[in-house]
């Protein structure tokens, strides 16, 4: 039986009047590809929100490798092994590409007390190399500032994937990101996941990636998951595609 | 980055000449050039700070407490060296960083500027009233000390402590860049761009804050002992507002981008205080005030920016 | 501490409020509507005591009672002068820039008006205490006191508290001040123009400043340095209330006045470190100020 990353049960929000999750519960395997797809303002990146800590749910619990995270902040759960990429890239627009990797990597290996400079650490090449991976690498030097949308979101994951982490959230990976290479990043993207073990979830629109890349479906829908299944059963019903697909 | 190794070079060469050459101008320079250095060495602090994005209008409070500890050792012990001097101006100035930090680092923007306001000001209520320990407002005479060992006339003693203040300077200015290149150095940085993406590498910004606090708290302990021995006395306008907005004041002017803005910043405003104060009699403050808000408006990436985009090349990040 | 120190301590703490709560509200609420420290806020406040001072001494001989209007007009006179040239030309050149560059410059005016200063009015101390002489003392609960200190300066405050009030909440002017504070661009989508709101805003609290000095001014002697004192002593009420805060201002002006005056007969040393060590303690507990908002994320 594979093992249970990730686990919420019955997570709760509420801003106001407004109900962002009612009840949330899904379980993440290990070892998965798991889309969340679900209209668009319906509380799916609130729910990576209270995933990583960055807000308390009012109702709930989310659990990791079996341990209560729902009070920590995502500083620790980032410790923990859980690393979240973001719908609008967050990045360090003072610093160049490969310095924000290496402030990622020096953070996963613990350089904190060395007065060495930081493009000397033993980390760069593998960083180097992540960024060739993700499709940034000619942006290396450039600072975060200058970088045009898609190579945004391309370095804010290769941050998430730079602390080698068990699971990875992200939200939206490749809005942004041309139609052309959607796939081509996806491909290689999928393949270095594999290749680590990593466990990845990501929110998603473009339902030709999901239906390529996914293990698993979650549709989110009125702030919960609705149903879940493999891509073929789940994209071809006919509540889901009027609901969520919408035509 | 290589373009700035060359530069520290060529401003420690500029540096070692003015502090050897100038004096044999006029020996009334010595305490001047020694002055600059001193104050530089706090004002590097601020730059740590501002390098986080965050302005500390109570810095002086450190630049009080280095200058009292070496005062009271003076006025409870008796006259030490100076090198046990700087030991315990850097020392009370990280103590005081640590304690006050714990505190300060949670906090941002103007509520973090208010905080060390606030905790500067207690610090200096208490030299200025508590008269029996401090002396109050006349503050405490420091009697000239030895310098490793070796005592000096008083001629001697003012160019000693000038080439030992230039050591201290260079040593720091060397350090602080390092330290500003390091792994530590660049998540300061990274805490004025995203301090939420900081955290979500699992980097604790308050505990990458604290460093840089502490470091610049004994910067400006340093300097204070250093000014102690400098001006032999010690006064609660040490620790004044003020003096908190001075440090600041050179900061910008310098060029809050690069270490070296300290100095450039420091060098500007003792110079024009000291001839202003001696040509146009009371009218230095008028004319550091009018230089400031031309900085300000034309030139915030101060003066070394300036110097920078002259040489064509980008100007370091303004505050 | 018998009940004449208490009464004495009481008056001391009530007058010396009035006097902080004028200057700090209008510090206040130019934070509050430009999010700017104005630092030479305590220029102002030194300017309204000389200029009053200057002018009363000049008509006292023709009449005593012409140094009342004489307080006013120096007040309104340095003002609107002063503090309209100020926003005017130079800080309407870094608006939407760096919060602590607009602080800066308002240090650096503080250190050219603080020069003028000595200038201006030189370094020997400065009495025009006709204002307070002329009204009688009185006698509260036993205790004599001036009448100037008692009475009129806590009037002043409190007319100054309830106007303020009334001209924020009930007149179109004061809902358009109010609107800017509370979101700057949608009172620009409207139509509201800021620049005039600031000039405003700026004038009405260099006024307020400028007429704490100018009460302020019969009641001591006139040295340099009085504005230093104050604008930090005021900066501390104001954050103790939350910058931005009105009537917040007046109870924290209380507090702490009250509690000065009771560290003055009671543990002298003490004196200027209690508005500080006040000042910390909230900051602690409540970064936003007694009666602010919360509206600081903290991590």
């Amino acid at each position: 039986m594979p093992q249970v990353l990730l686990s919420a049960r019955g997570l709760v929000i509420r801003f106001g009047g407004v109900i962002a999750a009612d009840g949330v519960d899904l379980d993440i395997v290990e070892g998965e590809h798991l889309a969340i797809i679900g209209p668009n303002g319906a509380g799916k990146t609130t729910f990576l929100n209270m995933a990583t800590g960055y807000l308390k749910p009012q109702a709930g619990r989310v659990e990791f490798l079996g341990e209560d995270i729902t009070a920590h902040s995502p500083r620790t759960i980032t410790r923990l092994g859980i690393a979240r990429a973001f719908q609008i890239p967050q990045l360090f627009l003072d610093h160049t590409v490969i310095e924000s990797l290496l402030i990622a990597a020096a953070s996963r290996a613990g350089r904190l007390t060395t007065m060495r400079n930081l493009h000397a650490l033993p980390e760069r090449d593998e960083m180097v190399r992540l960024l060739a991976l993700v499709g940034a690498d000619d942006v290396a030097e450039r600072k975060a500032i200058v970088l045009p949308e898609g190579k945004r979101k391309l370095v804010d994951i290769a941050m998430a994937l730079a602390l080698r982490p068990k699971l990875v959230l992200m939200d939206e990976p490749t809005s942004g990101v041309a139609s052309s290479e959607k796939f081509a990043i996806m491909d290689v993207l999928v393949a270095a996941l594999d290749a680590q073990g990593v466990t990845s979830v990501f929110v998603e629109h473009d339902m030709e990636v999901v239906e390529r890349y996914a293990d698993r479906v979650a549709v989110w829908s009125a702030g919960r998951i609705q149903t879940s299944g493999p891509p073929a059963e789940v994209l071809k019903d006919p509540t889901v595609v009027s609901q969520v697909i919408g035509i | 980055m290589p373009r700035r190794l060359p530069v520290l070079v060529v401003a420690g060469i500029i540096g070692l000449a003015a502090v050897l050459l100038l004096p044999l101008l006029s020996p009334s320079l010595v305490t001047l050039l020694a002055l600059i250095l001193a104050k530089g060495i706090v004002v590097l602090g601020i730059i740590i700070l501002l390098q986080a994005g965050q302005v500390s209008f109570g810095h002086a409070m450190f630049f009080g407490a280095g200058a009292y500890a070496v005062a009271f050792y003076g006025r409870y012990v008796g006259t030490g060296d100076m090198l046990l001097y700087l030991l315990f101006g850097a020392v009370s100035g990280g103590v005081l960083g640590l304690v006050v930090g714990l505190f300060v680092v949670r906090y941002r923007e103007i509520f973090f500027g208010m905080l060390n306001l606030a905790f500067s000001m207690v610090l200096w209520s208490l030299l200025e009233k508590m008269f029996h320990y401090t002396n109050g407002a006349d503050g405490i005479r420091v009697a000239r000390p030895t310098i490793a060992g070796m005592a000096f006339t008083p001629e001697g003693f003012s160019y000693a402590l000038l080439y030992l203040t230039f050591a201290i300077a260079v040593a720091a200015l060397f350090i602080v860049q390092r330290y500003l290149e390091s792994p530590l150095g660049h998540m300061l940085r990274a805490i004025k761009s995203n301090e939420t993406r900081l955290e979500y590498l699992g980097v604790s910004a308050r505990r990458v804050l604290l460093v840089g606090y502490v470091v610049s708290a004994v910067l400006g302990g340093l300097g204070g002992s250093l000014v102690a021995a400098i001006q032999q006395i010690a006064t609660p306008e040490f620790a004044y507002w003020t003096k908190s907005g001075e440090f600041v004041f050179i900061a910008i002017l310098g060029g809050a981008g690069h270490a070296l803005g300290a100095f450039a910043g420091a060098t500007v405003f003792e110079f024009v205080r000291f001839y202003a104060s001696a040509q146009l009699a009371d009218a230095w403050q008028m004319i550091l005030g009018g230089v400031l808000i031309v900085i300000i408006l034309l030139a915030p990436a101060g003066l070394i920016g300036l110097l920078a985009r002259h040489r064509g090349a980008e100007p370091p990040r303004a505050a | 501490m018998n009940a004449t120190i208490a009464v004495l301590a009481a008056l001391d703490g009530i007058s010396y409020a009035a006097l902080v709560f004028l200057v700090s509200v209008g510090l206040s609420l130019i934070f509050g509507v430009m999010r700017i420290v104005n630092v030479a806020h305590g220029s102002l406040y030194a300017y309204g005591a000389y200029a009053a001072a200057t002018i009363g001494l000049a008509v006292a001989p023709i009449s005593p009672w012409l140094t009342y209007p004489g307080l006013l007009i120096a007040a309104i006179g340095v003002g609107a002068v002063i503090g309209g040239f100020l926003e005017r030309f130079l800080l309407r050149l870094v608006y939407g820039r760096d919060e602590a560059l607009q602080l800066l410059i308002t240090f650096a005016v503080f250190m050219i008006l603080d020069n003028l200063q000595r200038v201006i009015w030189g370094v020997q101390p400065i009495f025009a205490a006709v204002p307070l002489q002329l009204l009688p003392n009185i006698s509260v609960l036993g205790v004599g006191y001036t009448s100037y200190q008692t009475l009129l300066l806590p009037g002043v405050a409190i007319l100054t508290l309830v106007g303020l009030r009334y001209f924020l909440r009930r007149t179109l002017a004061g809902a358009v001040i109010l609107a800017v504070t509370e979101d700057r661009e949608a009172a620009t989508a409207i139509g509201i123009d800021p620049h005039r709101v600031f000039l405003t805003t700026f004038i009405l609290g260099a006024v307020l400043a400028a007429l704490g000095g100018a009460l302020a001014s019969p009641t001591t002697s006139l040295l340099p340095g009085i504005g230093t004192d104050m604008i930090v002593l005021s900066f501390a009420v104001a954050a103790t209330a939350g910058l931005g805060q009105i009537e917040g201002a007046a109870v924290a002006a209380l507090m702490i006045g009250l509690a000065r005056a009771l560290a003055i007969y009671t543990y002298p040393e003490f004196e200027v470190l209690v508005p500080y060590l006040i000042m910390v303690v909230v900051l602690l507990l409540r970064p936003q100020g007694l009666f602010g908002t919360a509206r600081m994320r903290r991590i």
